[in-house]
Formats: structure tokens, C-alpha cells, sequence
């Protein structure tokens, strides 16, 4: 029998409503995604939800049956921002996300202490690009592995294959693909969102609130490229993998990750499990996808070591 | 306000070598460091016609070492999951040819070095992306290494705090190219090209650019994307992915970042007294006479800085780095943060 590929929310990138994103989670709750990523990945002045919301947020979602892990922010300069890391690291109540190597730092001394503490997951931020990154990592303690946006199918099958796993303290470790949604590419000291607006990063007027799905950003053609994102750059189409479902489990993914999006995501949901673990026509899911409105078109080239932006095929 | 500079430690300078001759010329005009790397992916620089192979590797070490100045050779990308072994094979070779350091940002390659060669020192590279002193901290009790790169997007204050808060030594981006992202996190050039800094060690890389004559002047391309476009006469810029035009809401500009040189002489007693350790000079793709004129202004300007004596700028220094800056226009960068 295949396997199941799971599917995990990625942590939300954007910075919606109170309302929505609770909206939102309530949605998820009901789907059929294994597992919710939670938190500010992005910027630590979005700072509506505290570190108690996130908590009793989780604590819903996993008495609604779900696996939650709560991410640490991707980019850490500030000693406020660096304990805000610290604090989601020492709690034992859910996985943590590692978003850089100051969260590995906490993570790892929290286990050298105290071994029996829960196995972590290394971010896609975290930069494993092969098998022996991967095993000092999984000795560390983590337990499940984030491919780089950017690593192709190949490079993640060798890093850690099916046939033979990586083996850390915690057994095996899953891997997990960026499967659905626009790319994070890059992240900066500066926000692009602010900048745009002519207003100073700390002054920022909290402008990024009014884009649900980023900021667009266009070639000097007038093609969609890329979006702003505060302080993150993210792709312009939407890497999209619902057709690669044997490639993905032949390459060793036990999850696939898909990155919220502010309309359709719950059915986005529902049509990669169709298109994995239901027997759903991967044409008829694509043909689904590309009708529902998405905020840009569809692409898989990373997928294939080829340049990131290459369109889907037909 | 005086400086009072009496008891100022000198920092290394760390000057880029993308060929013998600029490690000479760098060497001479008086570098403490230089770094180079090898031909091929395993370092952040990979670029046609650069870098070193194992008989220049050997020739520059005897150049500088007769000299005092040490080597640091730069194995900064990520190693390939399919074939590894051209990143291990770098570590045993660096330390063969008598390097006296290796700037690494794999974690992997890390283990490598500290399983083979164990007396060779490591640097963490600025591609590593450790932007606090617990992210140091991970590297430094992991794998024992001896100073860290920090990334472009640290204030001053930033850098005072990590630099008392990790027993690593610091070292810092003084003058040359911008990168306005964070090192080692940013896949835009593998968006468009397919190749990164991670992966291949290049940015925006050359085989993917095409300038193209048309009637609304001389279009910059990469990947087939439009990045900028020149009127007639106007000075052209490489176009590097961040540094183009590109339209938000309905208005062409820099959307990211506009083409401007990092040059902090201005703050260098602020940073000497922070505890940096060591001050960089981007720039391994430059020209020899890029590295020779650079690496003089900045030997002078430590010199003074430390001398005991008041710090000033000297208006010949910045007229000469002026020469070589992108853009020809100056920044502190993120230390002084005018976007802030």
C-alpha cells in the first residue's frame, strides 16, 4: 500500500485580522492536514498574538486532533527578539520549528540537559543541504527535517532516502517538502513593505496589515515576479507540487508542506489530499487549482533543479 | 567628541583575493589577511576567470606567510547531497597547502573539518546567516569555531552586543558591495537562474545576463527577466537581482535596493572599541587594482584609529574608495540604519 503523505499548514507569513487568522484556524481544524505550524515566522512587530495566544491557539488545534508545532522567527537580531526564541524553545508542550541557529542553540542545550524532551523540527530557514548536515542535526534532537525551498528532489532523496534514513535519538526523521504557495526567498534587516510606503521600519504604520497575500511586486514589463512581505521576499507565482506525489514519496517526504494563502486554502487542503492520498486525477486537481483564483500562477521548477520560477507543465 | 584611542586593539584586516595578483597587491599594500578560495562551487565566489588553484594556493601562502600576513581560505557554500566529496576534498587541501584558516558556513563541512584536520582554525562565513551571539554560540560549542562573519544587517549596537556576548571573535563588513538581504537566506538567484550562493557560490550569475539594444534604451536581463533599463549614455549596472527597477502599485524603482557601496570609515573607532576583531573588504571578484587601492585606505585608517591620536577621515581616503564603489554612492549600511 502507498504510504500516507501528510500534509502540514505552514506557519501563516502574513499578518491578518485577529478574526481572520482565528477563522482560519477554525477552517484547518476541520480539514484534513496532520499537522499546524504556528507563530510569527516573519517580524517580531507583529506582535498582536503574545506567546499565550499562539499557546491556547495550539492547544485547540491539537484537542481538535491536529500535530501543532510552534515555530521561532526565521531572522533574530535583537536581544528582545532572541529571548522571545528562547522562551518558545524551553516549552515542552509542542515541537518547536527551528527557524535559525539561535533556536538550535536553545534546542540543542535544552536536550543536552534533559534528554527525554521532545524531538524538534529544522526549519526551511535552517540551512541542511545534505545526509551529514542532517545527522549532526538529528542528533541534536530533531525529528523531522524542512527541505531549503530551493533543493530539488534529488538532493533531498539523497539527504535522506526512503530506503535508508537518517537515523537521530528520536528514530527516523521525517522529511518534509515545501509543497504549495508562494516561496520565501529572502529575508532582510529592512522592511520592503515599509520602505515601499516611504515610512521608517519602526514607524511602519503596521502597512503590511492591508496585504493579505503580500505585497506585489512587478518586472519592469509589468510581469508578476516577486511580493513584499515585510522583511521577507517571497515568489510571485505559487510553487505548487499536487501531480508530484510519487516523485515526492520515491525522494523519501513523509509531509508536504502547504503555505497559507488568504482565499481557498482550506480546499487547497482538501485537493492535495485528494491528489496523494485519495486517488484524485492530478489533472482534475490542477485544473481545480487553477480555477479557484489563486493570487498568482503555478510553478515547480525548484522541484526539478531547474530555475525556481519555471511554469508548472501543462 | 575626542576619541581617546590609547588603548584601541588593531583588528585584522581581512582584504578579498580573486587571483594571485590581488593577493600580492593586497598583501603589500598591507593586509593582515587575505582570503581567496578554490576554482570551482565550494566557495562563495565562483566566477570564471577567478580564484586559485592548488600551485597558486601554495605560491600565495609562501607570498603572504614571508610577508607575515596569514591566509584564510574561503569554503563557503553548501555541499552538494549528490557528491560531497569536492567540499571534503577542499578541507584536506586548504590545510596541505598551509592555509590559516577555513571560512566555512556547512555545517557539514564543519564536521569534516574538525574530524580531519582538527589544528586548522575555523571561521564561521558571513553565508552561515549568524545574526546573534546564541547563533555564534551553536557553532562555536558544535564545532569549536574560532570567529564569526557577521552578516550586513546588524546595527552598531548590535554588533557591540553580540560582540560581548560570544567568546567567538567578531569580524565585520567594512568596506565593498551590499548584499541588502541576509547572507546565506536569500534563493533569489535560484528563482530566476537556478543557481544560488548556497548551492553554487554565485549570484545572478553571468550566464544568465543579456543586454539587449532596443528603441527605449539598453535593457539589462536575467533569466529573461527584466531588471533595469538604460538610457543612452546613462551608467549601466550588473544586474544583480536586488539592485533592479521593478514596479510596485504602478511605480518603477528600486523596489529593493539601490546600487550603493557598504563603507563604514566613517564608524570605524565605534567599531574597533565594540571588540570587533577583524575588518573585511568585500570584493574577491574585483579588480588587483580594486584590492591594492582599497586595501591602503583601510591599513591607513586602522593605523590612525589605533595610533592614539584624534580620528578623522581623511578626505583622501574617501575620494579613493570612491573610485571603486558601486553606484558611486556610500553607505553605512545597516550599522547606522537611516531607514530605521
Amino acid at each position: 500500500m502507498t504510504p500516507t503523505l501528510d500534509l502540514t499548514v505552514g506557519p501563516l507569513l502574513y499578518w491578518w485580522p485577529r478574526a481572520a487568522t482565528m477563522d482560519f484556524y477554525g477552517r484547518i481544524a476541520e480539514g484534513p492536514a496532520r499537522t499546524v505550524v504556528l507563530g510569527e515566522v516573519v517580524c517580531s512587530r507583529r506582535n498582536d498574538w503574545k506567546f499565550e495566544d499562539w499557546l491556547a491557539l495550539a492547544r485547540d488545534l491539537a484537542a481538535a486532533g491536529k500535530r501543532v508545532v510552534l515555530a521561532t522567527l526565521a531572522l533574530v537580531a535583537s536581544e528582545a527578539e532572541l529571548r522571545a526564541v528562547q522562551r518558545l524553545a524551553a516549552q515542552d508542550e509542542f515541537e518547536v520549528e527551528a527557524g535559525d541557529a539561535s533556536a538550535l542553540q536553545a534546542l540543542a542545550a535544552g536536550r543536552r540537559a534533559c534528554p527525554g524532551l521532545r524531538p524538534f523540527v529544522i526549519g526551511p530557514h535552517v540551512n541542511v543541504y545534505n545526509r551529514a548536515a542532517l545527522e549532526l542535526h538529528a542528533a541534536l534532537g530533531a525529528g523531522t527535517w524542512v527541505a531549503a525551498v530551493e533543493l530539488a528532489l534529488d538532493a533531498v532523496a539523497a539527504t535522506n532516502p526512503r530506503a535508508d534514513p537518517v537515523i537521530g535519538p528520536h528514530g527516523p526523521v521525517a522529511t518534509e517538502v515545501f509543497g504549495f504557495g508562494r516561496l520565501p526567498l529572502a529575508f532582510s534587516a529592512r522592511c520592503f513593505t515599509a520602505r515601499h510606503h516611504r515610512l521608517p521600519k519602526d514607524a511602519c504604520d503596521f502597512r503590511c496589515r492591508s496585504d493579505a497575500d503580500g505585497l506585489l511586486l512587478s518586472s519592469g514589463e509589468g510581469e508578476p515576479f516577486l511580493v513584499l512581505n515585510g522583511i521577507q521576499t517571497q515568489s510571485a507565482a505559487l510553487h505548487a507540487l499536487p501531480a508530484a506525489g510519487a516523485a515526492l514519496r520515491a525522494a523519501g517526504a513523509r509531509s508536504v508542506r502547504l503555505s497559507p494563502c488568504a482565499a481557498h486554502f482550506p480546499r487547497v487542503v482538501e485537493l492535495f489530499d485528494a491528489a496523494y492520498n485519495r486517488g484524485a486525477a492530478a489533472a482534475d486537481v490542477l485544473a481545480e487549482l487553477r480555477g479557484l483564483g489563486l493570487p498568482g500562477a503555478l510553478v515547480d521548477g525548484y522541484a526539478w533543479r531547474r530555475s525556481g520560477m519555471q511554469p508548472l507543465a501543462a | 567628541m575626542p576619541e581617546a584611542a590609547t588603548a584601541r586593539r588593531k583588528p585584522e584586516l581581512v582584504c578579498p583575493a580573486g587571483s594571485l595578483r590581488a593577493l600580492q597587491l593586497a598583501v603589500e599594500a598591507g593586509a593582515d589577511a587575505v582570503y581567496l578560495g578554490l576554482k570551482d562551487a565550494t566557495n562563495a565566489r565562483n566566477f570564471a576567470g577567478l580564484n586559485f588553484d592548488d600551485n597558486q594556493v601554495a605560491e600565495g601562502v609562501r607570498f603572504a606567510h614571508a610577508r607575515g600576513a596569514r591566509v584564510l581560505m574561503a569554503l563557503n557554500t553548501y555541499a552538494d547531497a549528490r557528491d560531497p566529496s569536492p567540499w571534503h576534498r577542499a578541507v584536506e587541501r586548504a590545510a596541505a597547502l598551509g592555509a590559516d584558516a577555513l571560512i566555512v558556513a556547512d555545517t557539514a563541512v564543519m564536521r569534516h573539518a574538525r574530524e580531519h584536520v582538527p589544528d586548522l582554525p575555523l571561521h564561521l562565513s558571513v553565508q552561515a546567516s549568524a545574526t546573534t551571539w546564541a547563533a555564534i554560540e551553536f557553532y562555536r560549542e558544535q564545532f569549536g569555531i574560532r570567529r564569526a562573519v557577521l552578516p550586513r544587517v546588524l546595527t552598531l549596537s548590535q554588533v557591540q552586543h553580540v560582540a560581548r556576548h560570544t567568546q567567538a571573535e567578531v569580524e565585520v563588513f567594512g568596506f565593498g558591495s551590499l548584499c541588502v538581504m541576509v547572507e546565506g537566506r536569500c534563493v533569489l538567484s535560484s528563482w530566476v537562474t537556478g543557481q544560488s550562493p548556497n548551492t553554487a557560490g554565485v549570484c545572478s550569475p553571468p550566464g544568465a545576463v543579456r543586454w539587449q539594444d532596443t528603441d527605449a534604451g539598453v535593457e539589462a536581463r536575467l533569466g529573461g527577466v527584466l531588471i533595469d533599463r538604460y538610457a543612452p549614455g546613462q551608467p549601466r549596472g550588473y544586474p544583480t537581482l536586488c539592485k533592479g527597477r521593478f514596479e510596485v502599485d504602478g511605480a518603477l524603482d528600486y523596489a529593493l535596493e539601490e546600487p550603493t557601496s557598504l563603507n563604514t570609515l566613517a564608524i570605524l573607532p565605534q567599531l574597533i572599541d565594540a571588540g570587533v576583531a577583524a575588518i573585511k573588504i568585500e570584493g574577491r571578484q574585483r579588480s588587483p587594482s580594486y584590492v591594492a587601492g582599497v586595501t591602503r585606505v583601510w591599513r591607513s585608517a586602522i593605523d590612525q584609529a589605533t595610533s592614539g591620536a584624534r580620528f578623522s577621515v581623511a578626505g583622501a581616503w574617501n575620494t579613493e574608495l570612491a573610485r571603486w564603489s558601486e553606484g558611486q554612492q556610500h553607505t553605512l549600511g545597516a550599522y547606522d540604519r537611516p531607514w530605521r
